[in-house]
C-alpha cells in the first residue's frame, strides 16, 4: 500500500514538472512562462522529497523558487513592453532543435535501458542524510565550499556593477 | 516487479525529459530571459539525476547531493549575473531578442 502511494505521488509530481517545462517552452507570454517555471521548480523539490533528500528540497524552494524565479519575474517585468505586440517567440531553428533534443532523449533512453549491468539497482531511498551531508560539506568538500562563497561575492559585486545606471559626469 | 513500481529508472527518465525540454527552450526561445529559463530547467534535470544516483547507489555516498548543492549555488550566481547583463543590454538596445544581438558576427 505504501509503495502504491509512493508511485502515485511520483507520477503526479513528475507530470507537474514536465507540464511546467512544456509551459516554459510553449507559452507566448514570458511572464506566464516564468510562472510555469515556478511550477516545475516546486515539482522538482517534490521529487527531492520522494528521493529522501529533504535538505535539498528545502534549498530548492528557498533558492530556486524564492530567489531565482522571483528575480526572473522581476527581469521580465522590467524589460517587457511586448505583451501587446505579436512578436515571434521562437527563432528559425525550432525544427532542427526539436530533432536534436529528440535525438538526445533517445540516446539517453538507449543508454539507460540497453541492459548493461548498472551500479544503482538498489531501490531509491535511505535514512536521514542531513548530518552526514553537513559533515561532508565542512570536511571533505571544504575547499569548494569556500570557493563558492567567493564566487557568490564576485557575482554580487559584478551584478551591481553591470546593472548600475551609468553616471553622467 | 512491474514497470509501474517507481525505481531509480523512473527518476532518471524524468530528469532526462526535463533536460531535453530545457535544451529545446534554450535553443529556440528568442527572448534572452527565456533562454535563461531553459538553462535553469536543464540544471534542474541534472540535479534530479545527481540526487537519484546519490540515493540509489549500492555503496552510500553523499557526493551527488553535495554536487547538487554546488550546482544550485552556481546557478544562483549565474542567474544574477545573466539577468544583470540582460538588463544592461535592454537599457542600451531596448530589444533582448538574442538573434538580433549580432554585432560580433562580421
Amino acid at each position: 500500500m505504501d509503495n502504491w502511494i509512493y508511485s502515485l505521488s511520483f507520477y503526479g509530481i513528475a507530470l507537474c514538472a514536465l507540464a511546467g517545462a512544456c509551459g516554459v517552452l510553449f507559452l507566448r507570454n514570458l511572464f506566464h512562462a516564468g510562472l510555469s517555471l515556478i511550477l516545475t521548480l516546486f515539482s522538482v523539490a517534490g521529487l527531492f522529497v520522494l528521493l529522501g533528500a529533504e535538505f535539498l528540497a528545502g534549498v530548492q524552494v528557498l533558492i530556486y523558487v524564492g530567489a531565482i524565479a522571483i528575480l526572473i519575474l522581476f527581469a521580465v517585468m522590467l524589460t517587457q513592453r511586448l505583451t501587446a505586440k505579436r512578436v515571434r517567440v521562437f527563432n528559425r531553428a525550432f525544427l532542427p532543435a526539436l530533432a536534436a533534443a529528440g535525438l538526445f532523449a533517445a540516446a539517453g533512453i538507449w543508454l539507460l535501458f540497453r541492459g548493461e549491468p548498472r551500479p544503482w539497482e538498489r531501490a531509491v531511498g535511505g535514512g536521514d542524510a542531513i548530518p552526514l551531508l553537513a559533515d561532508a560539506l565542512l570536511s571533505k568538500h571544504i575547499l569548494p565550499f569556500e570557493v563558492v562563497s567567493l564566487l557568490l561575492l564576485g557575482a554580487l559585486i559584478g551584478a551591481i556593477v553591470v546593472a548600475r545606471k551609468e553616471e553622467t559626469k | 516487479m512491474n514497470a509501474f513500481v517507481v525505481g531509480p529508472d523512473h527518476f532518471l527518465v524524468a530528469a532526462l525529459a526535463l533536460f531535453a525540454l530545457g535544451l529545446l527552450v534554450t535553443v529556440t526561445r528568442r527572448n534572452a530571459i527565456g533562454v535563461l529559463m531553459g538553462i535553469e530547467l536543464m540544471l534542474n534535470g541534472v540535479n534530479v539525476a545527481l540526487v537519484t544516483l546519490d540515493r540509489s547507489l549500492a555503496a552510500p555516498a553523499l557526493e551527488g547531493q553535495v554536487f547538487a548543492l554546488f550546482v544550485i549555488t552556481v546557478a544562483a550566481a549565474e542567474a544574477v549575473v545573466g539577468l544583470a547583463l540582460i538588463l544592461a543590454v535592454y537599457r542600451s538596445r531596448v530589444s533582448i531578442a538574442v538573434d538580433e544581438l549580432n554585432e560580433l558576427s562580421g
